[in-house]
């Protein structure tokens, strides 16, 4: 039992990397279809790893070591970070470590190293980067940490496993307070992994990027890491908001059907996810940076008013 | 209290109670003053909304006719004669930004609290539910002269007076089922009224000062403090 | 009931119909008449409450304390449109109104006049408070009547701060119905007056507390307490005058009246309880406040008119604070005080509409020498003032007394804070008054026609009150005292 537990953790890390290129193809080809292209194929950010991984890796000459480390500890950090979040399973022994505070200290690390890669090199571009994603970052946080305090206020737990099992044993229950931190969250994902309107992951005008910046200098497989780290952090953020939200189909034991179910539920959720992605990103205009912190601010609030209506409304039930 | 209790039809009408004070907190932070005036329309058609729910989950059906009544004044006819104003006075494109914008989204929040605190006393357990609707409202009805404090535009003012109306109507849907019919009717008559009075008052003041910003409005308290 | 409705429903058909008369002439005795077919129906309806106490039905309530604020309503309404007629056809000549807007003049005369009594007469709360809003929505456009750009700013300021202010009330209100559903039976009864003040020992007394301090601090925005006070110097001085009698004379008792029958409730509600006065002390406390502001401001005004709006506050503080005191002797104070405040103020305003018409300004600078230019309004003034300043013989010295009598019963070192305050509010108006009255005259300054009949009649009447207080209105004002503080007086 124990050892098939700890294989099913493995799988679910697999998936993660798997699926998140997937992920991010599923969205383009979306957003690709309402602009009226064929768009590429659902394989392509599989090819471009490939492409990627052959290639050789050049590295400045200025560079010191932390830039040659810097897209391990990113990629690597980001895949621990996936194991935390139930994907298909709740009560994984993983779950032990399912904390909201380790999800956002394994980010935090992630994106620590990536600034510091960003500003390693000494081109404008890269610290311009590095100091426009610690803005983003140094908003979002608070607002990520509130709303999903929220939801640990009501199941008494900051266990992500135990949010959602929660959340199934009480059955469908219209919480005013999940509703605002879902929309708090929902921001916060958009601003972390630089989608439109905060950061445009296509983008490389330099008035405008933000990821993007920070990865100029790298090449080969250290910039595949990178940008596979990035899905991966798209791809967390989606099972993280579908999987506490809606935790419904996910497996609560470890029978391949209940396995079986909890793969289709999810995936159903994030292709749902990817579409309303998709669709938002083709219907909205990236917004000045300037009003980066407006736009985080209101997740900030909604996420405050989850707190406050959880603490009024639901009476600290 | 606890949601749990609690049909879904019942939890709906909390969650759109939380709405309706999330829509005021954006039009505390809304600048621009069309954006302002549909954010102002949408908070009417919640408010219906929740009405209508209520309506249907406490078997009194002249809640239904306030219901009708919100929608078509609140969500309906105000915003469009607000637009048209806006329109007629050609302020389409005008802006009215706040001064202190994290200040005042603190300010509302503390208002928020506040209002929790004011509502807190009354502690029986069967009235826990209404206790919490309550102190939205009140929120909303403080956070409607939060509003009407922070902005200097005649239009912004009196959006914030109309969703402070919003909130106090929240109260009674909410905590008393409505108020009786006539008195009721009253309020929407005396809501209307006011509502033509103002769009007169943007005509007389934009003719009288050239502007709808109420700061230029400063004649009578500067006449005395002349006096000192 | 007939003399009630006639009471009431008089000013509704002349506030329907007067819009559509054209002549300016017939306009004037028309609103004239309709102020006296509902005085006529007050003191029928008088007459009746006389022999039969009290009168319940149709939503109607009329009790010892409502009646004699009703046939004062009725007259005061009565004699302001005397004063009005001649007044506003003078303002319609200078050209600083348009005939079309002398009918909506009119119509609002008689609408205001209509929402005050029905305020004043209704058993249903929310009735009184759908009337409170409906008078501040009637008087709106009359302080913008003369569209300067100071009138429109008074009444934006007016309309905005009465407007939030009800609100509140509004708020309040919800949450005595809300409390008055968890107690009665019958819940669709939660509005009645009547009802409630039998029930009010079953109240919810923390959700009337609450309560009370929305609606202390909604109507009493109306009623001018500080530091909601701002609207009403702006509102007084740039309406026109009749609106400013009407105002002070009326309006504020009214929105006092409401304050006042709430505080029943929640006294009741509170009774058992250990915060059994708060409401009283709430109200003692922003009584006093604007009492002593408006006493300071009355040194540095300018306007002759935004003088006597602060001197309403300050009268309007010092009924405040006479009903939070309670007890049967405050009580009585405050009942009589708004009886003679209100003559005493509207003479005064009438009286000041014709001397701004002889110094053809409101600036106190520029009114000077009245009582040689035209005795009757230089005397009228002298008077007037001498009055309200709470001078014997008049009625304001009466109630004045008797409320520092009761001061010193209860809260003996606050007798001397009232005392001040009544000193500095003396001195502010004297040092104004004086060369207003007995200044050197202006070149070319002529006395106009006024007519003053309605400042004789009125200050007649607070004089007579100040010597002897008739046995039947001793015997409404004891009654109404008993219906708010429980015990009688007399």
């Amino acid at each position: 039992m124990n050892t098939a537990a700890w294989w099913l953790v493995l799988l679910q890390a697999l998936l993660f990397l798997l699926g998140a290129p997937l992920l991010v193809a599923w969205v383009r080809r979306v957003k690709a279809r309402l602009q009226n292209r064929r768009g590429a194929s659902l394989w392509q950010p599989y090819r471009d790893f490939y492409k990627l991984f052959a290639k050789e890796t050049l590295v400045a000459h200025t560079a010191s070591p932390v830039f040659r480390a810097a897209p391990y500890i990113v990629f690597g950090s980001t895949l621990l970070a996936c194991m935390v979040v139930p994907l298909l399973a709740l009560g994984l022994p993983s779950a032990a470590v399912a904390d909201v505070i380790v999800l956002v200290g394994f980010l935090a690390l992630g994106r620590f190293f990536l600034t510091l890669a960003g500003m390693d090199i000494g081109t404008a571009f890269g610290g311009m980067g590095a100091s426009r994603e610690m803005l983003v970052s140094a908003l979002a946080e608070p607002a990520m940490l509130m709303a999903v305090f929220t939801l640990a206020m009501t199941a008494h737990s900051t266990n992500l496993a135990s949010i959602a099992e929660h959340q199934l044993s009480t059955g469908l229950i219209l919480r005013p307070s999940y509703l605002f931190a879902l929309m708090g969250l929902v921001l916060v994902a958009i601003a972390e992994t630089g989608r439109i309107p905060v950061d445009n992951p296509t983008t490389h005008l330099e008035l405008t990027m933000i990821h993007e910046a920070m990865l100029l200098e790298y090449s080969g497989r250290h910039l595949a890491l990178m940008e596979w780290a990035a899905q991966l952090k798209l791809m967390l953020y989606g099972v993280l908001i579908v999987n506490v939200f809606l935790p419904w189909g996910i497996a609560t034991e470890f029978t391949p059907l209940a396995l079986a179910v909890g793969l289709l539920a999810v995936v159903g959720k994030l292709i749902f996810l990817g579409l309303l992605l998709g669709v938002a990103e083709t219907g909205l205009a990236k917004m000045r940076l300037f009003r980066a912190p407006q736009f985080l601010n209101l997740a900030l609030l909604l996420a405050l008013l989850g707190l406050l209506s959880h603490v009024i409304l639901e009476g600290g039930a | 209290m606890n949601l749990t209790h609690l049909t879904l039809l019942e939890q709906a009408v909390f969650v759109l109670a939380a709405l309706v004070l999330f829509l005021s907190f954006s039009l505390l932070a809304q600048a621009r003053l069309l954006a302002g005036i549909h954010i102002f329309a949408w908070q009417g058609g919640v408010l219906a909304l929740a009405t209508g729910l209520i309506a249907a989950t406490s078997d009194e059906p002249h809640l239904f006719i306030s219901a009708a009544l919100t929608f078509g004044l609140k969500a309906l006819t105000i915003p469009w004669m607000l637009h048209r104003l806006v329109r007629r006075l050609e302020l389409e494109r005008h802006a009215d930004p706040l001064q202190h914008p994290a200040l005042v989204m603190m300010a509302g929040a503390a208002l928020v609290i506040f209002s929790y605190w004011v509502v807190a006393p009354i502690e029986q357990l069967e009235l826990a539910g209404i206790r919490n609707i309550l102190s939205i409202s009140l929120a909303v009805v403080l956070l409607g002269l939060l509003i009407m404090v922070t902005r200097r535009q005649a239009v912004t003012q009196v959006i914030g007076f109309m969703s402070m109306e919003n909130g106090l109507f929240l109260a009674a849907v909410a905590a008393t089922q409505g108020m009786p019919l006539v008195v009721e009717l009253g309020i929407a008559f005396d809501v209307l009224v006011a509502a033509v009075l103002f769009g007169v008052f943007f005509l007389h003041i934009s003719e009288s000062i050239d502007s709808l910003n109420v700061d230029r409005l400063n004649r009578l308290s500067t006449r005395e403090d002349d006096g000192v | 009931m007939t003399a009630l409705l006639i009471t009431v429903f008089a000013p509704l058909t002349g506030a329907l119909i007067l819009p559509l008369v054209r002549s300016l002439r017939l306009a004037g005795w028309l609103n004239l008449g309709f102020c006296a077919t509902s005085l006529a129906g007050s003191v029928w309806l008088a007459l009746q409450i006389m022999d039969a106490g009290e009168l319940t039905g149709n939503g109607f309530h009329i009790d010892a304390f409502n009646i004699y604020l009703v046939v004062l309503t009725a007259f005061v309404g009565l004699t302001t449109a005397i004063f009005s007629r001649p007044y506003m056809t003078h303002i319609c000549r200078e050209g600083r109104v348009s005939a079309r807007r002398m009918r909506l003049y009119h119509s609002m005369f008689q609408g205001f006049m209509f929402t005050m009594l029905l305020a004043l007469t209704t058993n249903n709360l929310g009735v009184l408070w759908v009337a409170v809003e409906g008078a501040t929505l009637a008087t709106v456009l009359l302080v913008s009547l003369y569209r300067t750009p100071e009138s429109v700013e008074a009444a934006w300021k007016y309309f905005i701060l009465c407007g939030v202010g009800i609100a509140l009330a509004l708020f309040g209100t919800v949450l005595v119905y809300f409390a008055a559903q968890q107690a009665l039976t019958d819940s669709s009864e939660g509005l009645r007056w009547t009802t409630l003040y039998a029930e009010a020992g079953r109240l919810h007394p923390m959700v009337m507390a609450i309560a009370f301090v929305f609606l202390l601090v909604g109507y009493g925005t109306k009623v001018g307490l500080v530091p909601l006070h701002h609207w009403l110097p702006d509102a007084h001085s740039e309406g026109p005058t009749p609106i400013s009698a009407l105002l002070s004379g009326l309006l504020l008792n009214v929105a006092l009246y409401a304050v006042v029958r709430f505080k029943m409730l929640v006294d009741g509600a509170l009774a058992a309880t250990d915060k059994a006065a708060i409401a009283g002390h709430l109200m003692m406390g922003f009584g006093l406040l604007s009492f002593l502001v408006a006493g300071l401001f009355l040194y540095r005004q300018r306007d002759i008119k935004r003088m006597f709006g602060y001197s309403s506050i300050e009268h309007m503080g010092l009924m405040t604070f006479a009903f939070g005191l309670g007890g049967p002797l405050a009580t009585f104070a405050g009942l009589l005080h708004m009886l003679v405040h209100s003559l005493t103020k509207s003479a005064i305003f009438i009286t000041v509409g014709h001397a701004t018409h002889i110094a053809g300004t409101q600036s106190i600078d520029h009114i000077r020498g009245l009582i040689r230019t035209q005795p009757a309004v230089g005397w009228g003034l002298l008077l007037g003032v001498v009055a309200i300043a709470g001078f014997p013989p008049f009625g304001i010295f009466t109630s004045e007394f008797l409320l520092l009598m009761a001061t010193m019963q209860r809260w003996p070192w606050l007798t001397m804070i009232l005392v001040l305050g009544l000193v500095m509010a003396f001195a502010g108006l004297f040092r104004h008054l004086h060369p207003m009255v007995y200044g050197k005259i202006p070149e070319g300054q002529q006395p106009v026609t006024a007519n003053m009949l309605p400042v004789m009649l009125h200050l007649g009447l607070v004089f007579c009150l100040g010597i002897a207080i008739p046995a039947f209105l001793a015997r409404w004002l004891d009654q109404a005292t008993f219906l708010i503080s429980g015990s009688h007086l007399l």
